[in-house]
């Protein structure tokens, strides 16, 4: 996996998703929004099974918990809607991204930086950027262009437990 | 809408064209080995020159065509893009554009300098040569000689009777005013007291100021009927720098001896008013010498000095190119206004406040005019497109000897304005390549037992989500073994790949692939079918090759409906509320529980005595909740067959936004796009073809576990 080569540290934007703290990086966030009503689309792939209307425009609406084989929860006060900017396949998209808590936007020193072990993990590595260290903890910050690809899109995280072995 | 002026369609697409190639050009500079940047400029020079031939403006063809055959070497790689040759081609693109613009200001000798130099470089022998360099001398001269606007004062006098005679004076000046820029004044002075005065005779004299840029026979032959029996003088006035002079304008009409002017001059007065005092001038003729010393004023302030200035700014106006991008803005903000705006009619149906009903009644009748302008302004039937072909085909037909002939279907499907306009240059390429490549000749045709003319068949239509443009000829059909060789050849594909019908032609959309074997001045030269393919990729769109060898091709470019608004049926299953197209409904229907519950095991009903089958449409999208106790059946007719749509409840109309959807909901064929209702919930538009064609999937499925 590609590792944070410069020496600039990486802003993210941290959120929460069933307890466990994922990162995004911040370039790709271009707003955060309260929950509205959601559309569901019947027959589509469950985890972007809905559309929402940010101002005008309808966007698709992602659960990346579906990705990283975890149940999907009730809303919550907590639930926000990150709106993000993703090249997929070489064209930007504009995807909502449902947390169930936002924490904040932080800055990441490179030295802070690790590239995504190879075993230990629950998740497929392809969809992990890198790992950040922050004080005791550590952060998992997603690769959307890898999840949100079309080629992955279609799998679900049913083929996890292989994966990492490979 | 108004029919465009052709010539002007080809001046706005070659200022496009000559902007991309400057672009290309200067980018070039820094990156001489850029083959894009390479193939963009020679593009860009082959379609000013095709285009510029098929519009009548030779000149320009035939100095491109020159610059082009350069670009082609280039693109062969046999000529290096060196500096110098960017700095020639430069000046080349600023000589193009100064014989579209102003083909009086172009210096033709600047053009054969340009070539030279351009020879040079490049050292190409088919540079033009002398002879070749007086012929576009000539040309441009003659043309320049026609296109040079004069300014005429035109003094007449009918004869008494004339109007006793059946001549109209006034129709003779609307003449007059139709050839160019006129002044008139009517001189008075001759018409006698009242009690003299004969009301059939004429009395009147007219001085008429015209500047045209048509010759001088051209104002004689207004007068032809009536010039035996009348006084009329014609001379050319010659401009001085700031407009010329009272005094000098009288003297040169005549209207007043030289020393009268000097007198008056010595006297320090207004001139004028002196001349008229001392009765050398009567003040009818004054005023016209003032009229035409206005006149010539303007016409020197609006030119700025060029001689064909006087008619440029009307032009300008008659029509803006505004990117698509801003169309869509204006759309997106039209269809948030009239979100809002139902919002507000909401609001105040539910209050008593009278000024505030008012209010939203007088917003919802701006926000629907505003709508309907804006769609007016987007939409134009794909007919204004078509029609512009005729002329194409005639003129290749001509050109290459056969017989072809046009046939448009569909004319009436309407389209975004910005789609139709992206879709002609794509549209003539193909057209050229059907009838270059695709048709034989009246012999060959003959005897493979075909009509000797051949046909190009035009169709448009809605299908779905999609507008379908097709272009098919009745001609040899495509050469898939050439196909296949010329790919192997260029390396394209692995010598010896078994490639599909679909796989192989979409081969043909690769840059600088052409199988034609002659360079003609038409095509064969490999470009074109991948200008198509991106265009045509621009409006995300695809184009499918179908072609029977002997039989003919037909190409069809399927366009998403994105940018339309339609008329939708609002309706409800389970929680979700989805638009489908109104004009797909005929009508609807309750399903009695009674119904309901006897066809479970057959789902048609009993509409009139007709069978329609229906779909449950809670099935398909697999809703849990329990359905309303008296559900719908909304009747839609698809393809000339009817089918039912079982749904919980019809809303009602609405006023649909087609959205399309994003990438990753591209697998959801059910779907043609979403639209944003009042209450700002986003709702799903149904694609009926697609959701009859999963039924049937879904009915198959349930029929084999049964």
């Amino acid at each position: 996996m590609t590792a944070w080569k410069t020496d600039t540290p990486m802003e993210v934007l941290t959120l929460g998703l069933q307890g466990e703290v994922f990162a995004l990086e911040a370039t790709h966030v271009r707003e955060i929004l309260d929950l509205v009503p959601i559309t569901g689309v019947p027959n589509s792939q469950p985890f972007i099974g809905g559309l929402i209307n940010v101002r005008g425009k309808v966007v698709p609406l992602a659960d990346l918990c579906l990705k990283f084989g975890m149940e999907l929860q009730p809303p919550t006060i907590d639930t926000r809607i990150v709106v993000t900017e993703v090249m997929i396949d070489g064209d930007p998209v504009i995807v909502g991204i449902r947390a169930d808590k936002v924490y904040e936007i932080t800055q990441v020193a490179a030295s802070a930086l690790e590239e995504t072990p190879r075993i230990g993990m629950r998740w497929r590595p392809e969809y992990i950027r890198c790992i950040a260290k922050r004080g005791p903890e550590f952060i998992v910050v997603l690769d959307l262009e890898r999840i949100f690809s079309r080629g992955d899109a279609r799998d679900d995280a049913a083929g996890s437990s292989q994966r990492t072995a490979a | 809408m108004s029919a465009l002026d052709p010539s002007e369609i080809f001046r706005q697409e070659a200022q496009e064209l000559l902007e991309q190639l400057e672009q290309a050009l200067l980018d070039l500079e820094h990156t001489p080995d850029d083959a894009d940047l390479i193939n963009s400029a020679f593009r860009a020079l082959h379609t000013v020159k095709g285009s510029g031939a098929m519009f009548g403006y030779d000149a320009v063809a035939a100095f491109t065509h020159h610059v082009e055959t350069a670009f082609d070497l280039v693109r062969k790689g046999s000529v290096e893009p060196s500096r110098a040759l960017i700095a020639v081609a430069l000046a080349a693109k600023d000589h193009m554009r100064l014989l579209i613009e102003t083909p009086d200001l172009a210096e033709a000798a600047d053009g054969v300098a340009i070539l030279q130099t351009l020879k040079q470089i490049v050292g190409d022998p088919s540079a033009p040569t002398a002879p070749d360099d007086a012929a576009l001398q000539d040309t441009a001269d003659a043309d320049a000689a026609a296109e040079i606007p004069t300014t005429w004062r035109i003094r007449f006098r009918l004869g008494r009777e004339a109007m006793a005679m059946g001549t109209n004076p006034l129709l003779l000046l609307d003449e007059l005013r139709g050839l160019g820029m006129a002044t008139v004044v009517a001189r008075a002075e001759s018409v006698p007291p009242l009690e003299e005065l004969a009301p059939t005779d004429c009395h009147l004299a007219w001085d008429v100021v015209l500047t045209t840029s048509r010759p001088r026979t051209a104002i004689e032959e207004v007068f032809m009927c009536v010039i035996d029996d009348m006084e009329l003088s014609i001379d050319a006035i010659t401009m001085t720098g700031e407009g010329n002079r009272i005094g000098e304008i009288l003297v040169d009409r005549g209207d007043v001896a030289q020393h009268a002017v000097d007198a008056a001059v010595a006297a320090q007065m207004p001139l004028g008013t002196l001349l008229v005092k001392s009765g050398d001038v009567s003040p009818d003729t004054l005023a016209s010498a003032l009229a035409e010393q206005q006149h010539v004023r303007a016409g020197a302030g609006l030119g700025a000095g060029a001689a064909s200035g006087a008619k440029a700014p009307a032009k300008g106006a008659d029509s803006i190119r505004v990117p698509a991008e801003r169309l869509d803005e204006l759309m997106d903000r039209v269809g948030e206004l009239v979100i809002v705006q139902s919002r507000l009619s909401q609001v105040a149906a539910s209050s008593n406040d009278v000024e505030v009903k008012a209010i939203a009644e007088e917003i919802e009748r701006l926000a629907h005019e505003l709508r309907d302008t804006t769609m007016g302004v987007r939409t134009v039937p794909i007919g204004s497109l078509f029609g512009r072909f005729r002329r194409l085909v005639h003129d290749l037909a001509h050109e290459l000897g056969k017989r072809i002939e046009l046939v448009t279907v569909g004319e009436e499907t309407e389209l975004d304005k910005t789609v139709i306009e992206r879709l002609n240059d794509p549209l003539i390429h193909l057209i050229r390549n059907a009838i270059d490549h695709g048709l034989e000749t009246p012999e060959g045709r003959k005897s493979a037992g075909k009509p000797a003319a051949g046909c190009i068949t035009l169709t448009a239509c809605h299908a779905g989500a999609e507008v379908m443009v097709s272009i098919s000829d009745d001609g040899r059909g495509l050469d898939r073994a050439r196909i296949q060789a010329r790919a192997e050849d260029q390396d394209l594909i692995p010598a010896g790949a078994k490639l599909s019908d679909a796989e192989l032609f979409q081969l043909i959309f690769q840059p600088g692939f052409s199988t034609a074997k002659e360079v003609t001045s038409l095509s064969g030269r490999g470009v074109g079918m991948d200008v198509v393919k991106r265009a045509i990729e621009g409006l995300r769109g695809k184009i499918d090759i179908a072609s029977t060898p002997g039989e003919g091709t037909r190409l069809t470019l399927r366009l998403p409906l994105t940018l339309a608004i339609i008329d939708g049926l609002l309706v409800r299953v389970g929680t979700g509320r989805y638009a489908l197209p109104l004009s797909a409904v005929e009508e609807c229907v309750e399903l009695s529980p009674e119904e309901d519950a006897r066809s479970r095991g057959r789902s048609f009903l009993n509409i009139r005595g007709d069978l329609v089958p229906f779909l449950r449409l809670r099935e398909l999208f697999q809703v849990s909740e329990p359905p309303d106790r008296y559900q719908k059946a909304v009747i839609v007719s698809f393809g000339g067959r009817r089918v039912g749509l079982v749904v919980d409840q019809v809303i009602g109309n609405h006023q649909t936004v087609i959205k399309s959807l994003s990438k990753l909901h591209a697998d959801v064929e059910t779907f043609a796009g979403a639209t944003i209702l009042g209450d700002g919930a986003v709702a799903l538009i149904l694609d009926i073809a697609n959701l009859v064609k999963l039924g049937m999937a879904y009915e198959g499925r349930f029929k084999a576990a049964s």
